[in-house]
């Protein structure tokens, strides 16, 4: 497999400088490599005395890590950008329309389109929800979607991330970093700012407040707190906004409001973005051990005098056998075919679809049907005979656990090496807001790129880094 | 403001004080113990008590050593009031409260928590000491002058300052408690060599030879020692000086918030009642027993504040 070619962004297949590359080519020839392998040192120190760091799950001599950050930048055509923001748009649509269907009165189910065991045995079902309309009618507040490509045109929709979408506060970092280390790129380059997006994040989120508050809505941001993976960017984000950074035991339920605790005694929330999962919001609805939430939060959420962002629940539409259907969800409820493609997908508690999956596993990829940042999946191509044999065991004991799909040739940028630039496969997540206002996409995104040669995994937990990704203003 | 926003700042602003006042003394002991021929390793006993290490120290080793002394003031993570403990304790309020800091403030904590945490990774050789204690002390200089510099004169200015201070005055008011006996009237007339020593240590752990010779001339008293420590209102460590500071903060969130707290009532006492007369009052009342009494206040004063200012749930 070593010898298949892949779309490489800057090069295309034949080597040729594609065009929204070729201003930032000109520079990058012009370029002493020793300039700039100091460049990407002075990035580092850079991330590290901003405290942009992650904390690995598992592993606690790395208490804090820097997710390596490549100073070559991912740059995408306005006109490219706008074709896929079209179709993010419309999938984002079907995802809320999809989930307010669900929560009433089902008709996707009801219409012969969704098999109903989809809905009844899955955990990401919240049966609080049913009847329950979030104000302002929206329940995936933040969306990321990731999306891979695999040519000039070809994009694919690898996963929905309408839960708690996380690495916004990258984007933002990486832009800053790129300002600050190359500031003639941006005046060669006319790249769209990415710096809107707090702003942006806090009126969408304030346009979605409970109906009649009669004065500004409070906006607070809740975090499992400063040992989390991704506590830099939930502080980042509340600095960035201006709101307060809550945790469970700052809140309590007052008066039929949910209060934070200040120095001046208990004051009401009206919108909380919450960073911590379903399962710890509220101890009395859900995870009874659960520290982290507050008792009696749903009940405010219920009587209608709390947004939460994400809508509890939304768990359901990002869920990866749902994803195989996304297709008919997206026509069910827009009307029109999807803009986005979606992965082929085989949902391994078929059985012809298991047996198929289990003759091919070489050359397939095998995830949970319920994981998240690369844990548990299985590369068919780079598998050993070991880890084929071990997942065709747990493939059988537990077909329902997993969906698999085809090894998708990932586009490749260049990253620098110490050996000049060298092609690595990337993904990208697109961060989108959703209010009763309209939908709002940041133009560029979070670029993963894995740093290993060859490897199609990006997740930081797994050695991937991340890259500025411009959007350009034809 | 959160009450555990006020609770961090208070904590990362106190710990940053008290690494900054370990690594004086530290200074302080080493600069004894190179000068005075025949200081014994009971300067570094009454050294870690100034400190509030002696008993945490004497739990984990049979004799005080210097360097075990060093050692265990400078980086054990066994000790919390080490220079290393009290800095990573900053630097994780600072991590709590980031959203209250100027990027520059986070951005000076972040880069002295990476130095120090570089620099005490491995012991510290007798030879790099004074670089090391010098860069400390800039170091947190530094957090301070970005505070300074940099933030708006709001309540997260007023928490940061009232932890500031609240930690200096009880670091001056130890530092008296340990060495009173030799700021007490002396039966003879002029020091011995031995008290100048024990006069000297006192100043240098505060800073204060230069500030104390403005003030009173070049000849040492201990009676001047116990002013200056205690009532002088232009010795930023005074404890006098101290206890305005935090009056003032106290006040200002007391304004800003429209009402006065209980820890007002509590700092105004303090000031009033044991701070504003002459020394000869402080030695009526015995020396000793009015320091004891002045950390008996101040800790009461901080668990106060907690209250007040719902710190905690």
């Amino acid at each position: 497999m070593n010898d298949q070619v892949y779309f490489d962004e800057m090069l295309g297949t034949e080597g040729k400088v594609r065009r929204p590359y070729q201003s930032f080519n000109t520079w990058f020839e012009a370029e002493e490599p020793k300039h700039l392998r100091a460049k990407q040192r002075e990035a580092e120190d850079l991330f590290r005395l901003t405290g942009i760091t992650f904390n690995v799950y598992g592993r606690a001599e790395a208490e804090e890590r820097l997710i390596p950050f490549d100073i070559i930048p991912r740059i995408i055509s306005g006109r490219e950008w706008q074709k896929l923001s079209r179709g993010i748009e419309q999938r984002v649509r079907a995802i809320n329309a999809f989930l307010y269907d669900i929560y009433h009165g089902q008709e996707i189910v009801k219409a012969g389109r969704l098999p109903e065991e989809m809905i009844a045995r899955n955990d990401a079902f919240l049966p609080e929800m049913i009847g329950m309309r979030p104000p302002g009618g929206v329940y995936t507040h933040i969306v990321g979607i990731d999306l891979v490509r695999t040519g000039p045109d070809e994009f694919y929709v690898l996963e929905d991330n309408a839960r708690t979408p996380s690495g916004v506060s990258y984007m933002l970092e990486n832009r800053e970093t790129m300002l600050q280390m190359f500031p003639e790129l941006f005046l060669e380059n006319r790249v769209q700012p990415v710096s809107t997006y707090p702003g942006d994040l806090y009126n969408s989120l304030a346009a979605c407040a409970p109906e009649g508050l009669g004065r500004k809505p409070t906006v607070g941001l809740l975090t499992p707190g400063i040992y989390n993976s991704a506590y830099f960017e939930h502080s980042f984000l509340a600095d960035e906004m201006g709101v307060e950074l809550v945790e469970g035991h700052d809140l309590r339920v007052e008066d039929g409001r949910l209060c934070m605790r200040t120095t001046l005694g208990y004051k009401p929330i009206d919108v909380l973005y919450r960073r911590v999962d379903d399962d710890f919001l509220d101890p009395l609805t859900f995870n009874p051990d659960s520290a982290l939430g507050v008792p009696g939060v749903m009940d405010v959420y219920r009587a209608g005098n709390l947004t939460i962002a994400n809508a509890p629940g939304t768990g359901i539409a990002d869920d990866k056998a749902i994803y195989s259907y996304m297709p008919e969800i997206v026509e069910f409820y827009t009307g029109e075919r999807p803009l986005l493609e979606n992965v082929p997908t085989w949902r391994c508690s078929d059985k012809e679809s298991l047996a198929y999956v289990l003759d091919n596993l070489k050359e397939l990829v095998v995830k949970e049907v319920h994981g998240s940042g690369g844990y548990g999946m299985l590369i068919g191509p780079t598998a050993s005979k070991k880890e084929l044999a071990e997942f065709r065991k747990k493939l059988e004991a537990r077909p329902g656990n997993y969906i698999a799909q085809p090894t998708l040739s990932l586009s490749t940028v260049p990253i620098f090496t110490k050996s000049g630039l060298a092609p690595r496969h990337v993904d990208l997540r697109p961060y989108v807001l959703v209010s009763p206002k309209g939908i709002n996409i940041t133009p560029g995104g979070l670029t993963r790129v894995a740093l290993k040669k060859g490897s199609l995994v990006v997740n930081s937990s797994q050695g991937g880094g991340t890259k500025d990704t411009w959007v350009l203003e034809d | 403001m959160l009450g555990k926003t006020a609770n961090g700042l208070f904590w990362m602003y106190r710990a940053l004080e008290r690494a900054e006042n370990t690594a004086r003394l530290i200074e302080t002991g080493q600069r004894i113990a190179l000068t005075r021929m025949g200081a014994s390793d009971e300067e570094w006993r009454s050294v870690l008590q100034t400190a509030g290490a002696l008993d945490g120290y004497i739990a984990g080793h049979e004799t005080v050593t210097k360097d075990a002394a060093i050692d265990w003031l400078l980086r054990s993570r066994d000790n919390p009031s080490s220079v290393l403990s009290c800095v990573e304790q900053a630097r994780l309020n600072a991590r709590l409260v980031r959203t209250a800091l100027t990027g520059e403030v986070w951005e000076a904590m972040n880069g002295t928590y990476m130095r120090v945490k570089e620099v005490l990774a491995r012991k510290v050789s007798e030879r790099d000491l004074p670089q090391v204690l010098g860069m400390i002390r800039q170091r947190t200089g530094l957090v301070r002058g970005a505070t300074h510099g940099t933030m708006l004169r709001n309540d997260i200015y007023d928490f940061a300052r009232i932890g500031t201070f609240l930690e200096r005055a009880d670091n001056t008011a130890r530092i008296i408690d340990v060495k009173y006996y030799v700021l007490l009237p002396s039966v003879t007339a002029v020091g011995t060599s031995i008290d100048n020593v024990q006069w000297e240590t006192i100043l240098r752990s505060v800073s204060g030879q230069g500030g104390y010779r403005m003030e009173y001339g070049a000849s040492t008293e201990p009676r001047d020692i116990a002013q200056f420590l205690i009532l002088n209102r232009r010795m930023p460590r005074s404890l006098a000086f101290c206890a305005r500071k935090l009056r003032d903060n106290l006040g200002f969130l007391g304004s800003d918030y429209g009402e006065r707290a209980a820890s007002y009532a509590k700092i105004d006492h303090i000031d009033r009642a044991y701070l504003s007369f002459d020394i000869d009052a402080v030695f009526d009342y015995g020396l000793h027993e009015f320091i004891q009494k002045m950390l008996l206040l101040l800790g009461d004063l901080g668990r106060q504040i907690e209250v007040d200012y719902r710190f905690y749930e």
